[in-house]
C-alpha cells in the first residue's frame, strides 16, 4: 500500500461521520423544508406569515440584547477581575464560570425559582410594594436566563484578552494627555474589539438556539427553538419546522459572518 | 504650557525612593537636578532602578512618602502623568494599533483639542523631521523596527513636551540598525533641546547621547559625571568596570609605586596607603621594548580587531593585563615585552567594602 492510499484510508472514518451525522441529515433538512404543501415556497413562510415573522424578529432582537447586556457587564467585570488583585478574587472568579457547569433545564429552574410565582423576587416585592413581581415565564425570564449563561463565557475571552494588552499602550496614551476616559476609548476599547467580537458571536449564537431554559420556563415563549419545536411535536408539521431550522441556521451563520467582516473592516480602515 | 522648541523644563527630582508593594527597595532615595534643555541618561545593568527613576519623574509611580518631583521649581508629585506634558517613548514603542501613522503622531494633539489643520501641519513636521515620508496612511503593523522607533519618537515630541522621556528606545533594534539610529537620535534631540531623560544599559549609547551620565547601581545612584569623567575618573570599581574595558589591579604600594610580579608602575599623585585598588583603561598602555621598561610581561594572546590589536599579557600584574595596542605593533603570543603606562593614567579607587 502506497503512503498516499494509506493517509485516504485513514481519513476514511472522518468522511463516514461527517457524512452519516453532518452531510445527509443537513441534505435532509433543506429537502424536506420544501416537501411541503406549498412545495419551495414553504420557506418564504418563516417571512411572510405573520406568526413565524414575529417570532423570528422577537428571537433576533432577544439574542442581540443579550449579547450587548452580556458585552457591557462582562466587560467591565473582566477588566476589573485581571486588573485588581484582592482577597475572595479566584473564589469570585470561580463562582462567576459556575453556569458553565448547569443545562439550560437547570438555568430555567433557578429563574423560576428567583422571579416565579413563588420567587424570591415576587416575595420581596409583595412585601415592600404589595403586588407580586413575576416575569419567568416570559420573554424577561428568558433574557435574565441567557444572560446569566451568556456572561461566564464572555467574561473568560475578556479577562484573556485584557491580560495580553500592552500596559504601554495605556500609559503612551496618557502621556500624550489622554484622560482615563480617552484611553478607554481610544485604546483599551478597539484593543479588545476581536475579543467582543468572538465572544459576543458566541453568546449571540447560545441565544439563538438555546432550547432548555425557553422549554423550562413556558412552552408559549416566542422564539424560533420553542417554534420549531410546537410546529414539530404538536402539529407534525415536519415540513415547516424543517424550514424554519433552516432559517435559524442561515440566520446566526449570516450574523455571524456578518460580525467578523465588520471586525475585519474596522481593523483595515484604521489604516 | 510654554513648551516650545528649544525650551525645555528644569527638573528636580527630591529624596525619591520606591519600594513596591512585595517590599522590594527598587530605588533608595535620591536626589538629582536636570537642567533646562540637558540630556541626562540613567545608564546601568538590569535591576538597577533606572527605569523607577524614570517612571517616578514621568508620573507612572508614585515615589515613597517624601520623595518630591518638581518642574521648573513646581511640584508635581501628585500630578498624574496625562497633565505633566512629558513625551514618552516606550521600549516596545507602544504605538497605538488601531491608528495610522499620522493618527498615531497627531493623537496627543486631537486630545488637547488643537484644530484639524493646524495639527495636520505638526504631523507633517514631524514626519519630516524624523524621516519618515510616505508612510502617513500605514498601519503600524506595516512598519519595520527603526520605523516604529521614528514615528513613537514623533509622536512623543509632538505636543512639545517640556521633558521628553525615553526608557531604552533603541534596545529592540538589531546592532548595525542600533548604530545608526543613535546617531541619529543624537542630532535631533540637540536641535529640538528639550530637556531629555534617557534609560539605557548600553555604554555607548550613554557616552554618545548624554550630556551627563547618572550611573545606578542596586537601586543606588553610583555616580553622576560627564561621559569624560566616567570613563576617565570612575569613583568605585563597579563605575570603572561597567564603562568600557578595565584593568582592575589589587597591589602594595611604595614610594608611590605599585609593587607588581612583572615590575613597578608609578601613579599620579602621592598616595600614602599601604594598598591600593587601581584602575588601568587598555588604550592608555603602551607596548615597548621589554629591556628598558619598568614593567614586563609575556604577551598570552593577541587579537587583531581590525583598528586596533587586543593583548592580554600575564606576568606583568597579578591578574593578566588587557592591552589595546595601535594595530601597526608587531606582537605575537610568546614574547616578552615592555609596558609603558603613564602615571596620569593610573586611577586608584576607593578600597571594596
Amino acid at each position: 500500500m502506497s503512503h498516499r492510499s494509506f493517509v485516504w484510508l485513514c481519513l476514511l472514518p472522518l468522511a463516514v461521520v461527517t457524512a452519516a451525522f453532518f452531510l445527509l441529515p443537513m441534505a435532509r433538512l433543506v429537502v424536506t423544508g420544501a416537501e411541503g404543501p406549498q412545495g419551495i415556497a414553504g420557506y418564504l413562510a418563516i417571512l411572510t406569515e405573520p406568526r413565524y415573522r414575529a417570532t423570528l424578529i422577537n428571537t433576533v432582537v432577544l439574542a442581540a440584547v443579550t449579547t450587548i447586556v452580556t458585552l457591557v457587564v462582562a466587560t467591565i467585570a473582566g477588566m476589573f477581575l485581571q486588573r485588581h488583585r484582592f482577597p475572595g478574587r479566584a473564589v469570585l472568579i470561580a463562582m462567576l464560570t459556575f453556569p458553565l457547569a448547569f443545562p439550560g433545564v437547570v438555568i430555567g429552574f433557578l429563574i423560576i425559582l428567583l422571579a416565579g410565582r413563588q420567587g424570591l423576587i415576587g416575595d420581596w416585592s409583595n412585601r415592600l410594594f404589595g403586588e407580586k413581581l413575576v416575569f419567568a415565564y416570559s420573554i424577561y425570564g428568558l433574557f435574565v436566563g441567557y444572560l446569566y449563561f451568556s456572561i461566564p463565557r464572555v467574561i473568560l475571552t475578556i479577562m484573556a484578552a485584557v491580560q495580553k494588552l500592552d500596559v504601554g499602550l495605556e500609559e503612551a496614551a496618557r502621556s500624550l494627555g489622554a484622560s482615563p476616559w480617552a484611553v478607554q476609548r481610544d485604546v483599551v476599547l478597539p484593543a479588545l474589539a476581536p475579543a467582543f467580537v468572538a465572544s459576543g458571536a458566541i453568546a449571540f449564537a447560545t441565544a439563538m438556539g438555546a432550547f432548555g431554559t425557553a422549554f423550562t420556563l413556558a412552552t408559549n415563549i416566542d422564539v424560533l427553538p420553542m417554534l420549531i419545536y410546537t410546529e414539530f411535536t404538536l402539529a407534525a408539521n415536519f415540513s415547516t419546522s424543517a424550514a424554519l431550522s433552516v432559517g435559524l441556521g442561515i440566520i446566526t451563520w449570516f450574523i455571524l459572518a456578518l460580525a467578523r467582516s465588520f471586525s475585519g473592516s474596522t481593523v483595515a480602515a484604521a489604516g | 504650557m510654554s513648551a516650545s522648541a528649544g525650551h525645555g523644563a528644569a527638573v528636580r527630582i527630591e529624596a525619591c525612593g520606591k519600594t513596591f508593594a512585595d517590599g522590594t527597595r527598587a530605588l533608595e532615595p535620591a536626589t538629582l537636578d536636570i537642567s533646562s534643555g540637558e540630556t541626562l541618561v540613567l545608564l546601568g545593568p538590569s535591576g538597577c532602578g533606572k527605569t523607577t527613576m524614570l517612571r517616578i519623574i514621568a508620573g507612572l509611580e508614585l515615589p515613597d512618602a517624601g520623595g518630591k518631583v518638581l518642574f521648573d521649581g513646581k511640584d508635581m508629585t501628585s500630578v498624574p502623568i496625562e497633565r505633566r506634558n512629558v513625551g514618552m517613548v516606550f521600549q516596545s514603542y507602544a504605538l497605538f494599533p488601531n491608528m495610522s501613522v499620522s493618527d498615531n503622531i497627531g493623537y496627543g494633539l486631537k486630545i488637547r483639542g488643537v484644530p484639524d489643520k493646524e495639527r495636520a501641519a505638526r504631523v507633517a513636521e514631524l514626519v519630516a523631521l524624523t524621516n519618515i515620508s510616505g508612510l502617513e496612511n500605514r498601519r503600524i503593523d506595516q512598519l519595520s523596527g527603526g520605523q516604529r522607533q521614528r514615528v513613537a519618537l514623533a509622536r512623543a515630541v509632538a505636543i512639545r513636551p517640556g521633558i521628553l522621556l525615553l526608557d531604552e528606545p533603541l534596545t529592540a533594534l538589531d546592532a548595525a540598525l542600533r548604530d545608526r539610529l543613535r546617531g541619529e537620535l543624537n542630532r535631533l534631540l540637540r536641535a529640538l533641546g528639550i530637556t531629555t531623560i534617557y534609560v539605557t544599559h548600553d555604554q555607548a549609547e550613554a557616552m554618545e547621547l548624554g550630556d551627563r551620565i547618572v550611573v545606578m547601581q542596586k537601586g543606588k545612584i553610583a555616580q553622576i559625571g560627564s561621559p569624560r569623567e566616567i570613563y576617565f575618573t570612575p569613583q568605585s570599581r563597579f563605575v570603572a568596570e561597567f564603562i568600557g574595558a578595565a584593568n582592575i589591579i589589587e597591589s602594595p604600594l611604595e614610594n608611590g609605586h605599585l609593587v607588581l610580579p612583572g615590575g613597578r608602575q608609578a601613579i599620579g599623585g602621592d598616595a600614602n596607603m599601604p594598598a591600593a585598588v587601581a584602575m588601568i583603561r587598555p588604550e592608555t598602555i603602551r607596548v615597548i621594548e621589554a629591556g628598558s621598561a619598568p614593567l614586563s610581561g609575556i604577551i598570552d594572546s593577541v587579537s587583531f580587531i581590525g583598528d586596533r590589536q587586543r593583548l592580554v599579557v600575564s606576568g606583568a600584574s597579578n591578574r593578566l593585563l588587557t592591552v589595546d595596542a595601535p594595530n601597526t605593533v608587531q606582537a605575537n603570543a610568546g614574547e616578552r615585552v615592555g609596558l609603558l603606562i603613564s602615571p596620569d593614567a593610573v586611577r586608584l579607587l576607593p578600597p571594596e567594602d
